[in-house]
């Protein structure tokens, strides 16, 4: 259910790296929690993202909540097909539904996120 | 998983629980926020039938012959006017004009009348109503004794028909008749809070857990779905009803919160007469008002408001609206600023974005 190759965030979100890029979305659990999404705000590509903190916000019918990049790093590509059919996060959160892809500029900081094993743990703690 | 031992329940609570609702604390209550998703469930009344667990809501008996006294004292609505039978919404206010609750008052005789409330406020009504008392009324805090169940939407009467001998098309709307429901005492009121045709059921909390099941039972060859919380503000929103702590608090007053149709100046004395008086011979300076969103972004629950770079108002209640496929809200303006066509900045986490006031209700179903 979560894929082994992420790492995630306690504030759920999950990342994977590939070379130098990382790609970032909300886990599966995110989504179920934050029920029928209707709205994704994204930064513009060239934007810089810190590790913690917030780059964006999801919002369901009932509530907003931010989103926080798990790495740092200037965001190369975003999700745009989230404008129109937000509906995909709540779909494929893990695969079609990606928000936006950071060329890193810490590669080591994800050593330190959740491995899925570990989120797993998180989310039945 | 929000819910603590601190949190009242109604009966119902173990049965969302099995049917896989969300629960939340909701004005310290644990009820369900949604089962199959917030906007299955308001498309589900909308088109065909939806089934609420409305229990946590508070009633109050007044009854003697003084009730409707105390009634007309202590609501700005006329209860005089009141058939038995019928049912009508008012405002419960403080001397200074401001609500202490919005509730719905049925007659149920001459001397006696049924007060619905809302679920935080209870306790607080049922002290101010008591501290009111100046007749030889009895108040009684009712709340336990009632399970409230609302079936809602354009399947509800054919759905509990099936359940009760009560001629339901017979009884008009913000009317009621005491009943049964499958075999159970029910006060059936054609009463509810989401803009569609629909029942509200009091009974007792006892019967309420096989009631549900039995209109489940009922309710399944028009599709009927359990709905929580999140659709009920949703299709309230759509109908642009009000919802105390958002539209009306204390520090509101009907005539600013557009319902001087609860006011009613012609009858004798009632809380809040005198201040709301001046109001209306100074003239109001704010009002209710609805909007729809222009730009990207939801304007929601308490976000500020801008005209021309300055604070304007707030948002009192905002979110899409599903019925609509836009994102409405109703919200705070001056009166001066607040007429249809008005463009206004919502402040979406310190951003303007653009919205204009539209008539309201957002949305009306089709006689």
């Amino acid at each position: 259910m979560y894929p082994e190759n992420f790492r995630y965030t306690k504030e759920h979100e999950w990342v994977k790296v590939e070379g130098g890029t990382a790609t970032i979305g909300i886990t599966l659990h995110a989504q179920g929690e934050l029920g029928d999404i209707v709205y994704v705000d994204l930064p513009k590509v060239g934007t810089k993202v810190e590790q913690g903190k917030t780059f964006g916000s999801v919002e369901s019918v009932k509530a907003v909540s931010d989103i926080y990049s798990p790495v740092s790093g200037e965001v190369s590509s975003i999700n745009e097909a989230l404008n129109t059919t937000p509906e995909k996060l709540n779909a494929d959160p893990h695969g079609e539904a990606w928000l936006i892809q950071v060329k890193l500029s810490i590669p080591t900081e994800v050593d330190g996120l959740m491995k899925a094993a570990d989120y797993q743990a998180y989310l039945g703690a | 998983m929000l819910e603590s031992s601190a949190l009242k329940v109604t009966p119902l609570n173990s049965l969302h629980r099995q049917m896989g609702a969300k629960m939340v604390d909701f004005g310290g209550w644990g009820m369900p926020v949604q089962y199959s998703g917030i906007l299955d469930e308001h498309q589900t009344v909308r088109e065909r039938v939806g089934l609420f667990d409305v229990s946590h809501m508070g009633e109050i008996e007044i009854r003697g012959p003084e009730a409707l006294d105390l009634v007309n004292f202590v609501s700005t609505n006329n209860a005089a006017k009141l058939k038995i039978g019928q049912a009508h919404y008012a405002g419960l206010l403080y001397a200074h004009g401001g609500f202490v609750d919005d509730i719905l008052v049925h007659k149920v005789a001459d001397d006696h009348y049924f007060l619905c409330v809302n679920a935080g406020n209870q306790d607080k009504d049922f002290e101010h109503i008591v501290e009111s008392n100046t007749f030889t009324a009895t108040v009684e805090n009712a709340g336990p004794r009632y399970a409230q169940i609302a079936v809602q939407g354009p399947r509800g009467l054919e759905t509990l028909k099936k359940l009760t001998a009560t001629d339901l098309a017979a009884i008009k709307y913000y009317h009621f008749a005491d009943g049964e429901v499958s075999g159970t005492t029910a006060r059936i009121a054609r009463t509810g809070y989401t803009g569609e045709d629909g029942f509200e059921i009091y009974v007792s909390p006892d019967e309420a857990p096989r009631l549900w099941h039995e209109l489940m039972e009922a309710g399944k060859e028009f599709g009927i779905k359990p709905a929580g919380l999140g659709a009920r503000n949703t299709l309230r929103m759509e109908a642009s009803m009000a919802l105390y702590g958002h539209e009306i608090d204390a520090t509101i007053s009907p005539l600013e919160a557009g319902l001087n149709w609860i006011v009613k100046f012609d009858k004798g004395d009632f809380q809040g007469r005198a201040a709301l008086e001046s109001q209306r011979a100074a003239g109001i300076t704010r009002t209710l008002a609805g909007f729809e969103m222009q730009g990207r972004g939801i304007g929601r629950d308490g976000y500020e408001i801008q005209i021309d770079g300055h604070k304007a108002g707030w948002v009192t209640s905002g979110g899409p609206a599903p019925t609509l496929g836009k994102n409405i809200g109703l919200c705070y303006l001056p009166v001066d600023k607040s007429a249809v066509g008005q463009v206004i900045q919502v402040m979406v986490r310190n951003q303007p974005v653009d919205a204009v006031v539209v008539p309201t209700p957002f949305y009306k179903r089709a006689k």
